[in-house]
């Protein structure tokens, strides 16, 4: 018995951190509407600093000195980044905010590494807190006991901070309607900006006061911005107390978790937030929201199919890939392989991005179910590659219509969220379950058969495949289903009074986009003759949705030409640099602020300007809408 | 007659939000071919009554009988499938198609053919889709994209969308709001045209009393949540409970023509 009590109690410590940041999070969220990814990257500076602060003054007040000016210090770069960058972006559709501050995630990661290292650090432990407490013979340490009683405290402080004093009037007074408050004459830039440093603030502290439980590392950020998106998604985004009611939910449930399945905890958090999303599916304690602001893609252009004479271009372009084998040399084939099959996939993403308007910020999982399917069947049945390559996907499929079905229930950033906490599902089922998937070490020796095993044939195999698939997906945006699709996108309420099950159609474009990102996966496992967790790692995820911007999210099928140029860009940059994340990340940064319509959205748009130009002078060409 | 067929009735229809009995005990009935124009006060209750009818929200107690369906608790869109055609107070539309692919959409669903993943939809119901366009005058604005109209021109294509499932029964909510004077005689006058000629139902809340009173055959009146009058709109417009509600709004209309307002 008291063994479970001193679990339940390090469930509640762990709460502790875990409820600062993610009402950071959702205290940022209410005012400006920004799901601010980057909140991860500021839990793990303020964890850094703190652990820089702390070795360098000794003491208690040295110790807890450090902790608070890690925070503060947290909170002044916040700060910056607001001013400089969010103030840029709050009128942008609410995609391109979460992937300019993923964007700035990266660059904080390898900043980090710069300064700190790449290995983990072991940070000192609270003076006064150093011992433990005995319980029946178990020791509790005294360090959790803080935490446990710290929960609540923030909590009723950010309570009083928000009924007691005029800045939390004008706050809450924000969430409800910004412009009314503005209207009002409120200097909404500085209280956004505060705001903005009060969130921040909170993540740094949560992340600071974790380094005497936890190694400090750097890749913290993208585990602590997973958890926190469960708990704001359990809890409801906007509420302080959901966040803290769904904090501990989610610590308790690992707590225990741990005691029912050793290999696969994660599972029973995922479980119950399904069960959440079910009956409350805006949180326990959270709101609907209002229509979210719109997705791109609802510019006026009129997607029309191709002209004969562009068709004849596709071909053309066909052809001369195909002609590659006869000039190029093995690394340049494995290379196009490799961009070949990066084709599939942004363009299933795409498909879903931009005629379901639904961004999953988690589509790499299905890339990576399609990539363990092959292996699977290949390694462990023992099935020929060309059987192993057909079946694979099926569980790419099977995927995503077990999650798409939760995921369609939202929409926006909630669906953003949860797309990808079921791929960081997904990931850490891999990573764990090393009996069935070799865990880290991944499975081995999945290479192609004779008849495909040149780099030559394999690249016209994916080459190949990469045609069947964009063509086949271009049928279904011209299909009835793909008009019913945009027709849910553009206008949900119209879409049901003429009869249309929203819900049902946005699922099955889901398995659609699905299947065929497991398809890109299973040809990628025979590329590379093996399978990793990274596989269905969130990097992956960013790195469609950045391929798929960079194409343009407005056009039909830009991400073609976004997944050529980056896949073609990234390559050559990781043998260029160390500081590959860094340049990434800017580079997502820039596109989001100076380059919103991609490649193609851009060529698109300043060839019609010049052929309305040389017609009649009209409006036509547009930015992108910005609703609010 | 055929045309004196009952298409919807509704009885006892009560709806209350936290102890505000937003609507209470309403009963009336609407033939085919008929007119029912809904109005009141802000706050009088028709949104609730409207959004029960059209599925958007479940009925506390009542029973709305559709073409001999009982639908309280039917999702709009199954409502839809009974023979329901709607308008929206603000325009719902897609700004992405096309005015005919718009209609085309609404064609396609209603013949349950929009889980076809490989045909092309262009030629699909082309015929009827344009047939529709013309009905409601947009014939020349089959190509233009949804996204450049005007919204006098929206809301005829909503009107041509709310066609396509060959409705027994119209709902609009305030058709004629945001529209120019001329464009709400017009859009009203062809509504009556094709619900006259196909004895389609019509039934539609209105701010704008010339618009009610030119239009509608019957006119019901609701004000706190409860019907007050009910019938046709000379015998509404003598009522006295209306003209207390209404003194100083809606009633103008009348006052200014018989005492000679100054215009």
């Amino acid at each position: 018995m008291a063994f479970y009590i001193v679990q339940f109690l390090t469930g509640f410590a762990s709460a502790a951190s875990l409820f600062l940041a993610a009402s950071g999070l959702s205290i940022i969220f209410g005012v400006t509407r920004i799901v601010n990814f980057a909140h991860g990257a500021f839990y793990m500076l303020g964890a850094y600093l703190a652990f820089t602060l702390t070795e360098r003054f000794s003491g208690a007040t040295g110790f807890w000195g450090g902790i608070i000016a890690a925070a503060l210090i947290a909170a002044a770069i916040g700060v910056l980044v607001e001013m400089v960058l969010l103030r840029r972006i709050y009128h942008v559709p609410e995609l391109f905010q979460l992937l300019a501050t993923f964007g700035l995630t990266l660059m904080v990661e390898d900043l980090v590494v710069l300064i700190w290292g790449p290995s983990d650090l072991l940070g000192r432990r609270a003076p006064g807190f150093k011992g433990a407490v005995d319980f029946f013979g178990q020791n509790i340490p005294s360090y959790e006991l803080f935490l446990i009683v710290l929960g609540p405290v923030v909590l009723l402080l950010l309570w009083l901070l928000f009924q007691r004093t005029r800045w939390g009037v004008l706050v809450r007074a924000a969430t409800q309607d910004r412009d009314m408050v503005a209207a009002l004459g409120v200097n909404q830039k500085w209280l956004f900006t505060s705001v903005f440093a009060l969130g921040v603030f909170l993540a740094g502290l949560g992340g600071a006061l974790q380094i005497p439980r936890d190694a400090v590392n750097h890749a913290m950020d993208l585990r602590v911005i997973v958890e926190i998106f469960v708990v704001v998604v359990i809890g409801g985004l906007g509420s302080i107390v959901g966040a803290f009611v769904a904090a501990v939910l989610v610590s308790e449930l690992n707590a225990f978790g741990i005691l029912i399945f050793p290999k696969i905890s994660i599972i029973l958090v995922f479980l119950v937030m399904a069960v959440v999303l079910i009956v409350r599916p805006w949180g326990l304690f959270g709101k609907q929201e209002a229509r979210a602001r719109r997705t791109p893609g609802l510019a006026v252009e009129v997607w029309r199919p191709l002209t004969s004479g562009e068709r004849i271009a596709a071909v053309v372009a066909i052809i001369l890939s195909a002609a590659l084998p006869l000039v190029a040399g093995d690394y340049a084939l494995n290379v196009g392989a490799e961009i070949a099959i990066f084709v599939i996939f942004a363009a299933s993403l795409h498909f879903l991005m931009s005629a379901g308007g639904l961004a999953s910020f988690g589509h790499a999982a299905y890339f990576g179910l399609g990539a363990y399917g092959v292996a699977f069947l290949a390694k462990l049945v023992g099935l020929p590659m060309i059987v192993s390559l057909l079946l694979g996907p099926l569980l790419g499929l099977l995927g995503a219509a077990l999650f798409g079905f939760f995921a369609v229930q939202l929409s926006g950033v909630y669906f953003a969220m949860l797309t990808l906490a079921f791929a960081q599902i997904v990931w850490s089922i891999a990573f764990q379950w090393v009996a069935l998937t070799g865990g880290d070490n991944g499975i081995l020796g999945v290479w192609p058969e004779r008849w495909a095993a040149s780099p030559a044939r394999f690249y016209w195999l994916s080459l190949f495949i990469a045609v069947l698939a964009v063509a086949a997906l271009r049928i279904a945006v011209f299909s009835p289903f793909g008009f019913a699709l945009r027709a849910v996108r553009d206008s949900p309420l119209r879409a049901e009074a003429i009869g249309i099950d929203g819900k049902a159609v946005q699922w099955t474009a889901f398995v659609i986009a699905g299947t065929f990102a497991a398809i890109a996966g299973a040809l990628f496992a025979y590329l590379k003759g093996s399978v990793f967790p990274d596989n269905l790692g969130i990097s992956l995820s960013v790195d469609a949705l950045v391929m798929v911007l960079l194409g343009g999210v407005e056009t039909v099928s830009g991400a073609i030409v976004g997944a050529i140029v980056y896949k073609a860009l990234s390559i050559w940059l990781v043998s260029q640099t160390d500081l590959s994340k860094l340049v990434l990340g800017l580079f997502i940064v820039l596109i989001v602020v100076v380059f919103p319509k991609g490649i193609v959205g851009t060529m698109e748009t300043i060839w019609r300007r010049r052929r309305v130009a040389s017609t009649k002078p009209a409006v036509l060409a547009k930015g992108i809408e910005t609703a609010e | 007659m055929s045309s004196s067929q009952t298409l919807l009735s509704v009885e006892g229809l009560s709806k209350s939000y936290g102890g505000v009995h937003a609507v209470r005990g309403v009963s009336f009935a609407l033939r085919s071919g008929e007119i029912l124009a809904l109005i009141g006060p802000n706050g009088a209750g028709k949104s609730t009554c409207f959004d029960m009818l059209n599925g958007q929200s479940v009925p506390d107690s009542g029973r709305v009988n559709l073409l001999g369906k009982d639908t309280a608790g039917m999702r709009p869109r199954q409502i839809w499938r009974l023979g329901v055609g709607r308008t929206f107070q603000v325009t719902a539309t897609f700004p992405t198609m096309t005015v005919r692919e718009n209609v085309q959409v609404a064609l396609l669903s209603y013949e349950r053919k929009l889980f076809n993943l490989l045909a092309s939809t262009a030629r699909y119901g082309r015929r009827e889709a344009d047939r529709l366009l013309e009905l409601v005058g947009m014939g020349g604005f089959a190509e233009r994209a949804c996204g450049e109209l005007a919204y006098g021109d929206l809301k005829r294509l909503e009107l041509a969308i709310a066609l396509a499932n060959r409705p027994r029964l119209l709902l609009m909510d305030e058709p004629t709001a945001g529209m120019a004077p001329r464009e709400r005689v017009e859009l009203m006058q062809l509504t009556a045209r094709i619900a006259r000629d196909h004895l389609i139902g019509v039934l539609f809340t209105e701010h704008d009393m010339d618009v009610v009173f030119e239009h509608a055959d019957r006119i019901l009146v609701l004000n706190r949540g409860t019907l007050i009058a009910e019938g046709r709109p000379e015998e509404v417009r003598r009522n006295p409970q209306v003209r207390a509600i209404y003194l100083g709004e809606g009633l103008v209309y009348d006052v200014r023509h018989r005492e000679g307002f100054p215009p």
